[in-house]
């Protein structure tokens, strides 16, 4: 892999917590997905009521960007995100919803979030990113599948900087993890820098 | 007419999941779109199937839910107009 990349900043939300760069800026005791995601918006998000319709999944990683691009001013910025369950968490949901061909009520709300890439969608529209745009679905985290595609990416032009995710949400369990990578950086883009941060709350 | 409207005011917060607004917020004559509750184009649908789901009500042609939708006053005249 090429070194000449560095990971400017990251952030996971997991467990109840939510850090930046190691650092912890939100933290509860609660366990469900739901409360921990309505204490967090409510101590980090400034009026931005959409949050409230979004599905778990964007929920999740929209809170994590949240965090991680709170001083970020440059939107030329791609994006190359990546889980296991993609939407199924919220397909789930929606297929209970139509199942019963005499309570045939598909929710419309509900429909527009049965796709992963929803999710960077959020984010685009919070951030004004306009760019670039990538959704893998894999077994596992992929640092490898992840850094390939950004490396190209930059080596191209197609963008200064690349916003990388892991962030998956399924049967109440939750996970996010969010770097920032570009030309200039406190940790080496490499994939054991990248499978080291993300350990740092996934050990 | 009354308690239609109260209902209808926590079917649409609860529905449309506007967390942090109240019935007491909601004005019978407040817009629900644009100025007022903010609503969008999704939740006009979500709006639709709400209307036949809980009042067993169809909407033959999605554009009469422009005047329709307009406040909680014009939802309700609608569905009183329609149940009667």
């Amino acid at each position: 892999m090429k070194n000449d990349y560095y990971i400017e900043s990251y952030s996971h939300v997991k467990n109840g917590e939510i850090s930046v760069n190691g650092k912890i800026v939100f933290k509860t005791l609660e366990t469900e997905f739901k409360p921990v995601m309505k204490a967090a918006y409510k101590k980090l998000v400034v009026d931005y009521p959409k949050f409230f319709k979004m599905d778990n999944l964007s929920k999740l990683g929209f809170l994590a960007a949240e965090v991680l691009l709170k001083n970020e001013s440059d939107k030329d910025m791609a994006m190359v995100f990546s889980n296991r369950a993609s939407s199924l968490d919220t397909d789930r949901g929606y297929q209970s919803s139509i199942k019963d061909s005499t309570q045939y009520y598909p929710s419309p709300a509900v429909f527009v979030y049965t796709l992963a890439n929803i999710c960077m969608g959020e984010i685009s529209i919070r951030h004004q990113i306009h760019s670039e745009n990538c959704f893998f679905v894999m077994d596992e985290f992929s640092s490898e599948t992840l850094s390939y595609y950004t490396n190209q990416l930059l080596d191209e032009n197609k963008a200064k900087k690349v916003l990388c995710a892991w962030v998956d949400v399924d049967n109440g369990k939750y996970n996010a993890f969010l770097y920032v990578v570009s030309k200039k950086g406190t940790f080496v883009h490499s994939n054991a820098e990248i499978n080291r941060l993300y350990k740092t709350t996934n050990e | 007419m009354s308690e239609l409207k109260q209902e209808l005011k926590e079917k649409i917060i609860e529905q449309l999941n506007l967390e942090d607004v109240s019935v007491e917020e909601i004005a019978d004559n407040d817009p629900l779109f644009g100025d007022g509750l903010g609503l969008d184009s999704i939740d006009a649908l979500e709006l639709i199937v709400m209307l036949d789901k809980d009042y067993g009500i169809k909407l033959a042609d999605p554009k009469e839910g422009r005047k329709i939708f307009e406040s909680i006053n014009t939802m309700a005249a609608y569905i009183s107009a329609k149940k009667a």
